[in-house]
């Protein structure tokens, strides 16, 4: 019974929680709280997604009203994997939140961060669960909104000029993408997306929407840091609180590749896409100049969290060129990469939390030594920083690997050169962390290693790196059937 | 403002007016223009009157910080409950057809109970908004941690008048 109301549960469910955490207003009871609905949500969307992936579609109209009139949540494999990310990154990093936010911001009002967490939470997985085109902006400006607030909590006084910046880019990427909406449903007349992409054919020779197309083409890149647009992101990484820093970046821009994928070969069709507007070329040249240049920027960075923040930009890059390549391999190689990225990025940024506890500060020259002092979060560092690179047994290699594989099958070997290249660009700078954690006399012996209810949630996630990455069966299955859904094909 | 003896009165006259046409617009929101956002505004506007006029001090006498919190997730819960109860009685979530006795009843009670949520919501986050940009004095600008002070002293310094 319950069963079948399962997907509005996992929006519902963290939005009941996130007021009662403001009534409860007590620390360890609105972390406990938040905890567990982020738990709950997680089992939600497991089981949403084996029950997609084992029956197919599961469709659910919001107050009995029938589908192209009322709001109608849509889940298919493509939007359960990513469910299962946001949730399940949430609920990880949450264990590990406690001590690291009150560390960071002191105890005072910290119930409204688990406030703001809650609808970031609810906001991202309503964007990813609805079938409504519009139901995406509203659960867009809820998480957006949320997000601003987390970022500007943090403990440096530059977080609020940086959660500033990222409400500005935010929101130009947030109006492009109401525009985009409102210009597809003047020549449709409906804002189903089922219904959406079986109306546009009949009109996609328009101006408006090819209008409509370059707003949400901009919009969703601005809100997925895609590289011409990721202006907004390392400040908002390096600023906000590490626990903050390490849920967004497992999560808020994947649930925008998401977005893209769903707008792009969903509603509007692959062969508009790709073919009439050729997408696929814009996101393949800034792809390429983006693990390029962003991996060269991150080389010279002295703060490792903006080191990390401009990786995840260029790691977008590996995403979007995978979408770039249009084939079934190249998507289903961007979507194994959201789940790759995000147990990756959420360990590593982890892991940065666990140093800033104990040194204060992320400063490379700070970093002397802690390789003796604190040996198994600098080991956690480091399996993560491999993962990132892209080596075997770790999850970055099975990414790395399809999206070599389908730059071959399209017999483009230098593409799969330069990604290769790029990945030796990640080499040194996560080189430069190990040879000063490693390889200089400790300035301060006094520091202890983090507390484990820190340790434990990291090297969770980095046991999760190895699992998947050795065992990866299971996610290439998703990650194959999302891309053949989204594609069409059987 | 002890001596602007017309806005006293003036605003003393209007303020229950506001508050009623408020609820108006809320409850008649069902048949004519009007709703909870529109209502939850205007109830919040008269309280930001009389907190013009009458000073910050003596409207948190009435209104204490913590009960404008409380009551602005309050009207997310108010909404988001009705949901659930949809569910339990058996309907999809926000059906509210399962509500009333009838369906066009529960439609009825459903569309009403959310726009009260919406206005209780709207009204106090008016309010909240007022409160923190009243409350934010010259003191508060030199030293940043003040910000983070008990709402106590809020309370003990905003009064500008």
């Amino acid at each position: 019974m319950i069963s079948t109301h399962l997907p509005v549960l996992q929006v519902a469910i963290p939005l009941l929680a996130a007021p009662a955490c403001v009534v409860f207003r007590q620390a360890t009871v609105t972390w406990l709280l938040a905890l567990s609905v982020s738990c709950i949500s997680l089992l939600i969307s497991i089981s949403l997604l084996w029950q997609a992936f084992t029956t197919g579609e599961i469709r659910y109209e919001l107050g009995g009203w029938a589908a192209p009139w009322g709001i109608e949540y849509k889940v298919d494999v493509v939007n359960a994997f990513v469910l299962v990310i946001v949730s399940g990154m949430s609920s990880v990093v949450l264990v590990y939140a406690r001590e690291s936010l009150q560390h960071e911001l002191g105890i005072r009002r910290i119930h409204l961060v688990y406030t703001g967490w809650l609808l970031c939470l609810t906001g991202l997985l309503g964007i990813t669960v609805t079938g409504d085109a519009f139901n995406v902006f509203v659960f867009l400006e809820i998480s957006s909104l949320s997000s601003y607030l987390l970022i500007g909590l943090g403990p440096d006084r530059r977080a609020l000029t940086a959660a500033f910046q990222y409400l500005v880019m935010g929101t130009i990427g947030a109006t492009f993408i109401l525009i985009g909406i409102g210009l597809l449903y003047m020549m449709t007349g409906t804002l189903n997306m089922t219904d959406l992409s079986q109306r546009i054919p009949a009109v996609s020779h328009t101006t408006t929407i090819h209008a409509a197309f370059a707003f949400l083409a901009l919009g969703i890149a601005l809100k997925a840091a895609v590289f011409p647009l990721h202006y907004w992101l390392p400040n908002a990484y390096t600023y906000a609180p590490s626990a903050v820093t390490a849920f967004m970046a497992a999560s808020a821009t994947k649930v925008s590749i998401y977005l893209l994928l769903r707008f792009f070969f969903d509603i509007f069709s692959e062969s508009f896409s790709l073919r009439t507007m050729r997408l696929n070329e814009i996101l393949l040249i800034t792809g390429v100049i983006a693990i390029f240049s962003m991996s060269l920027v991150a080389i010279y960075q002295q703060d490792i969290k903006r080191m990390l923040a401009y990786s995840s930009v260029a790691q977008v890059g590996y995403m979007v060129i995978g979408i770039g390549l249009a084939s079934a391999t190249g998507i289903m190689a961007a979507i194994l990469h959201l789940f790759n990225h995000a147990l990756m990025k959420g360990a590593l940024f982890m892991a940065l939390g666990c140093i800033f506890y104990r040194l204060k500060s992320l400063e490379l020259n700070d970093l002397a030594g802690i390789g003796r002092t604190m040996p198994w979060t600098t080991a956690a560092f480091v399996v993560g920083g491999l993962s990132l690179i892209g080596v075997p047994l770790t999850v970055g290699f099975v990414s790395k690997w399809y999206l070599i594989l389908a730059t071959l099958e399209r017999g483009w070997w230098w593409l799969a050169v330069l990604i290769v290249a790029s990945s030796l660009l990640a080499v040194v700078y996560i080189w430069r962390v190990v040879e000063v954690a490693y390889f200089k006399p400790a300035q301060d012996t006094e520091v202890n290693e983090a507390p484990m209810s820190m340790l434990i949630p990291t090297w969770a996630l980095i046991a999760a790196n190895v699992y998947f990455g050795v065992n990866a069966q299971q996610t290439i299955r998703f990650a194959g059937r999302a891309a053949a859904e989204l594609l069409g094909l059987p | 403002m002890e001596h602007h003896i017309v806005l006293r009165v003036v605003a003393k006259s209007f303020i229950p007016v506001i508050l009623l046409f408020a609820l108006y617009v809320q409850f008649h929101g069902d048949y004519g223009p009007g709703g909870g956002f529109q209502a939850g505004v205007i109830f919040g506007s008269g309280i930001i009157l009389y907190a013009l006029i009458f000073g910050l001090q003596t409207t948190k006498k009435v209104l204490p910080q913590s009960v404008i919190h409380h009551m602005t997730g309050m009207g997310v819960l108010l909404y988001a409950g009705i949901g659930v109860l949809s569910l339990i009685k058996g309907g999809n979530f926000l059906d509210y057809s399962v509500l009333g006795a009838t369906p066009a009843a529960g439609q009825h009670i459903g569309i009403m109970l959310i726009e009260l949520g919406v206005g209780v919501t709207v009204a106090f986050v008016m309010v909240s908004l007022f409160y923190s940009f009243a409350g934010y004095r010259q003191k508060d600008l030199d030293d940043p941690a003040a910000e983070d002070d008990d709402e106590q002293d809020w309370i003990e310094e905003s009064d500008q008048e």
